[in-house]
């Protein structure tokens, strides 16, 4: 995975549901993971399902992606082409399948950014810059397991490429 | 200092001392998965090309049961296929909701539990460590047999007073949520106490833990005692009942005490868990569908408050009552008690055991601007199929009591009755 990533930012509120980055009512579609981002996050902003491109990071408030263990919530968001999501908390079960999929959740204070605000985020370092605003933030890293894990691309990559779970210091 | 239940669990199944805050790598007993969520899961494991399952394994069709659209019909033949082969157990729709199949046959104290579904923790009212990931955990798991874990924190739960008359565990549950916040629990542990705990039937610690995730938390959990001693005999499995209790001494993140004496029912309003209310200020608000059921409140001892307030009453003719029994076992025991005659009566539908109508899958869907009142455990914008529709959150009896009514009401209402 890439050290730095640029993109143009959607923002969100609080408490964003896994109903609402992907509706039960799509249930049908899971296996048509196309079909199904298609309509990631339309509840919560129509612009984002119809106009979101390759490239672009989500940024949040409080509790992102809380509900339901669904972790297409995290793969609509990947296959959209969503590289990071900046959030001030995540949901547990969500945070866990972000960095299972190989998709950054990146916690820091996001007060301040807007949508369409150009952001730069340096995973290495741990910073988030926000181009627009001149703004920089601290971001909180992960734990070293999860880090291992996203930098390999994902959970089974991970377990293919060391045969069990491996990180710094591994009790 | 002691341990927690969380701490003690984990540490009794890896073989060593744990703390809050330690990274370990720990076996799990059980795991389970269903319709929406084993397809991914067994994409994961045929990736790692294993030739056999690392643990037990248990695929539930609940989610759409019996299937509404032929997409779903293929993933519930291609979890069946694969149980039979691989030598998973397979439960096939009708045979109910995975979280109460799990309490009533398969968990047990001191398991580690990880299942693909959110409300896993459900089965930590029986003293298991039992947790909701995605389906590529599950899928590692089982495929290894093994997850990683944080340890998390405790938030001990003291719960102290006596519940009055038709304020139940849900009530509690929905209290405590509004009082944590939907994020005030992230990564901990809640763990339940003290003396209305002690007292209280395994159906209700059931419905307390199965909340637990909805104030963000990795899991719910209650000591195991005499209730659950008896709860494992009546099930059948006396043999996996094994005492389990916290330290007096240990080391809580923080301890919130609750008297529960003067307790009203609570509604969670409109489109947030933690947005709870109790029943006074919310009474008189119209409500189109009332839904009694699911893993949170669809046990016999609901259905039983349930029937006994819409007993000689009919459904309000303003309003639908879906009621749906959380197994078969339940739909069974409801059937024999004269319960699901008097939810006819009353003029309800009687949904199949299956989690469809909560997660908007089929079976209740909300028509625009329609207001539902469910016991279910989360009422998130578009949650039961219609981001037109609202959902407010309360017990099995405030539910029949509003059933009856028309509108939000006050289940103390028919205690006279």
């Amino acid at each position: 995975m890439e050290k730095i990533l640029r993109g143009k930012a959607w923002r969100f509120g609080d408490g964003i549901s896994t109903d609402h980055i992907t509706p039960g009512r799509y249930y049908h579609l899971r296996g048509n993971l196309q079909a199904l981002a298609e309509h990631t996050l339309e509840d919560a902003d129509p612009d984002f399902a119809r106009h979101a491109q390759p490239g672009d990071i989500v940024v949040a408030g409080k509790n992102f992606g809380q509900g339901s263990s669904r972790e297409h919530a995290a793969l609509v968001l990947k296959e959209r082409g969503i590289r990071a999501i900046l959030a001030k908390s995540f949901a547990r079960i969500f945070f866990r399948n972000a960095v299972n999929v190989g998709l950054a959740p990146v916690l820091c204070d996001t007060d301040g950014f807007e949508k369409g605000d150009e952001l730069e985020v340096d995973l290495e370092k741990g910073v988030v810059r926000n181009l627009t605003k001149g703004l920089e933030r601290s971001c909180d890293p992960l734990p070293p397991l999860m880090g291992a894990i996203l930098a390999d691309g994902g959970l089974t990559a991970h377990i293919m490429k060391h045969g069990g779970f491996k990180w710094e210091n591994t009790p | 200092m002691g341990y927690t239940l969380a701490e003690k669990i984990i540490a009794q199944r890896i073989g060593r001392e744990v703390r809050a805050g330690d990274f370990v790598v720990a076996p799990v007993d059980l795991l389970l998965a269903h319709e929406g969520t084993g397809p991914l899961a067994l994409d994961q494991f045929e990736a790692l090309g294993r030739d056999g399952l690392g643990t037990t394994t248990l695929f539930f069709c609940d989610h759409a049961a019996p299937s509404p659209r032929k997409e779903l019909s293929n993933v519930q033949k291609r979890l069946r296929t694969f149980a039979l082969e691989m030598g998973a157990h397979f439960h096939p729709p009708g045979a109910g909701i995975c979280h109460q199949i799990v309490a009533e046959q398969w968990a047990k104290p001191g398991q580690i539990v990880i299942g693909a579904d959110s409300h896993t923790c459900t089965a930590g009212a029986l003293a298991a460590f039992a947790t909701g990931m995605g389906s590529t955990d599950v899928g590692v798991a089982m495929t290894l047999g093994q997850t990683w874990l944080k340890i998390p924190e405790t938030c001990r739960i003291e719960v102290q007073g006596q519940l009055p008359p038709l304020v139940e565990a849900k009530d509690i549950i929905l209290y405590l949520i509004g009082l944590l916040g939907a994020d005030g629990g992230i990564y901990k542990a809640l763990e339940f106490g003290g003396p209305v705990i002690e007292e209280m039937s395994m159906e209700g610690r059931l419905t307390l833990c199965n909340m637990a995730v909805e104030a963000g938390a990795k899991t719910g959990l209650c000591a195991a005692d005499e209730v659950t001693r008896r709860f494992l005999e009546e099930q059948g499995r006396g043999e996996d009942y094994m005492p389990l209790a916290p330290d007096p001494d240990a080391s809580y993140e923080r301890v919130v005490e609750l008297d529960v004496s003067q307790l009203s029912p609570q509604v969670a309003l409109p489109h947030l868990v933690d947005n709870v209310q109790p029943i006074e200020e919310v009474a008189g608000t119209s409500i189109s569908q009332v839904f009694i059921g699911t893993c949170t409140n669809g046990r016999l001892s609901d259905l039983r408050v349930a029937a006994s307030i819409l007993r000689g009453h009919r459904v309000h003719p303003d309003l639908r009552l879906l009621v749906g029994p959380a197994s078969r076992q339940t739909y069974l025991a409801a059937l024999r008690e004269g319960l699901l005659e008097v939810f006819v009566e009353a003029g309800a539908v009687i949904l199949p055991p299956g989690c469809g109508a909560c997660v908007g899958v089929h079976q209740g869907v909300l028509a625009d601007g329609e207001r539902c009142l469910s016991t279910q455990n989360r009422n998130f914008h578009g949650r039961m199929g219609n981001p037109q529709g609202e959902i407010f959150l309360a017990s099995p009896a405030t539910a029949a009591a509003t059933a009856v009514k028309g509108q939000l009401a006050d289940p103390r209402e028919f205690l006279e009755a």
